[in-house]
């Protein structure tokens, strides 16, 4: 029987780029349907009604939802080409580090840095700062963080190798220092090289578009307040 | 060798009670070590550099920390008795997404429903909604994972030990909107590996009054 697989994401989502990057690493063929978040299709409802978010990956008709969940699942039914180590510790660890990225990284940096300004701003760089130390520490002996090739924390941290040069444009201020974070100023760069990402990025100047305009109405709804 | 495994925990916490129950469905014997939160020790601090929370697992010296990655861990680890996760892709996806409801949405509503002034009938009503959407994937199965005692079982049971709590303190009751839920809760209590993980009702309430004073809440 035929695989039908769809995946459902919008056109700037990091979190469907990793289902993108994921399906792209598996070499498995699927069809896109692009949605729009001010008018979402009923398949997009009816496939996630509890959350009603992109990325939705269906399988045979049944959906699965939620980035990582859908990850784990990819490389559990497409065993070729591993995302996530054999070792159990080594597999806690991968899901630790991707679990910190979307709870601690993705928080400090587009919550707090990037859409906040003055003292607030300054208070989430310090964190954003800290943050982006472990990560660097991480690095240490490694080309990615799955080791000599891609594996599943640099799909759940790929973002950083897009949308911080976005952010920082927008934002007008410097978050990665090569000097400061060298490691991980290399990795982002080897990550967006890579041949099975470089070709998958939304376009540059729609996202400045985008993130500033969700800047400006960000801190002009802040200072109304 | 034998396996040295070490909890590092809070007995009140929620998210300590999945990690108790996972190692007691394995039939595992580990040494229990209580955290005071307010003063923590060197062990936690070390293990836990990046969060500095419980629970942490130190299995033979290595530490795993965050509730639902430690519960995969032992589920991988020991994974010929009681398995947690089901062994279909499909399935285990559910099980991930579900618990991953949990610990996103009923958390932060169950926070809400004491710690706001003046929201209180909003909270109580989104959490009866989301308690609501857990009762219709229970269906009329015995346990969430089925036939079986499963993940998502071991990560909704230590919010039912706080539900006791919240009911008293958001003045609300469970069993009218959700009787299906407190049929299942009750079922998952006669388990031992359940019931000898959970803190005693009024413990946890006394614990509980004592937290609000700490967060200045009448």
């Amino acid at each position: 029987m035929a695989e039908e697989l769809k995946l459902f994401r919008t056109w700037s989502s990091v979190f469907a780029l990793r289902i993108v990057w994921a399906l792209k690493i598996k070499g498995v063929e699927y069809e896109t349907i692009f949605e729009d978040l001010s008018n979402k299709s009923p398949s997009l409802l009816q496939y996630n009604p509890v959350h009603k978010k992109v990325p939705v990956l269906v399988h045979n008709g049944k959906p699965i939802a939620e980035s990582l969940v859908i990850l784990e699942y990819i490389d559990e039914t497409w065993r070729e080409t591993p995302l996530l180590p054999e070792d159990p510790y080594e597999r806690a660890m991968a899901r630790f580090w991707a679990k910190f990225g979307d709870d601690k990284v993705l928080t400090s940096i587009f919550w707090g840095v990037f859409l906040k300004e003055g003292k607030e701003q300054e208070e989430a760089m310090v964190e954003a700062m800290e943050h982006l130390q472990f990560l660097e520490d991480e690095l240490k002996g490694k080309t990615f963080f799955g080791g000599e090739r891609i594996g599943f924390v640099d799909l759940a941290l790929g973002w950083l190798a897009n949308m911080i040069s976005i952010f920082e444009e927008v934002a007008g201020l410097k978050m990665v220092d090569e000097d400061k974070f060298p490691l991980l100023a290399a990795w982002m760069q080897e990550f967006a090289d890579s041949p099975i990402i470089k070709d998958n990025w939304p376009p540059r100047d729609k996202l400045i578009a985008k993130f500033q305009a969700l800047r400006d109405a960000k801190l002009a709804a802040a200072a109304s307040k | 060798m034998a396996d040295e495994i070490i909890l590092l925990d809070f007995w009140p916490s929620m998210f300590g009670m999945k990690v108790r129950i996972a190692l007691a469905e394995k039939g595992l014997k580990y040494e229990y070590r209580d955290e005071d939160l307010f003063n923590k020790g060197p062990l936690l601090l070390e293990m836990n550099p990046i969060h500095k929370k419980i629970p942490v697992l130190i299995h033979n010296g290595k530490p795993i920390c965050e509730s639902q990655i430690i519960v995969q861990y032992i589920d991988e680890v020991w994974k010929d008795k009681s398995p947690l996760l089901p062994s279909d892709p499909y399935h285990r996806a559910q099980a991930r997404f579900w618990a991953d409801y949990i610990d996103k949405k009923l958390h932060l509503l169950g926070q809400r429903l004491w710690r706001t002034k003046g929201e209180e009938q909003e909270a109580n009503k989104e959490y009866i909604e989301c308690l609501k959407l857990l009762e219709g994937e229970l269906g009329d199965k015995p346990y969430f994972g089925g036939e079986n005692f499963g993940f998502v079982d071991v990560n909704l049971m230590p919010y039912f030990s706080w539900l006791y709590v919240f009911e008293i303190a958001a003045n609300f009751s469970i069993e009218a909107e959700c009787p299906k839920l407190i049929t299942w809760a009750k079922r998952c209590m006669e388990k031992e590996s359940v019931s000898t993980s959970l803190p005693d009702r009024q413990k946890l309430y006394d614990f509980f009054l004592q937290l609000k004073k700490w967060h200045g809440i009448e």
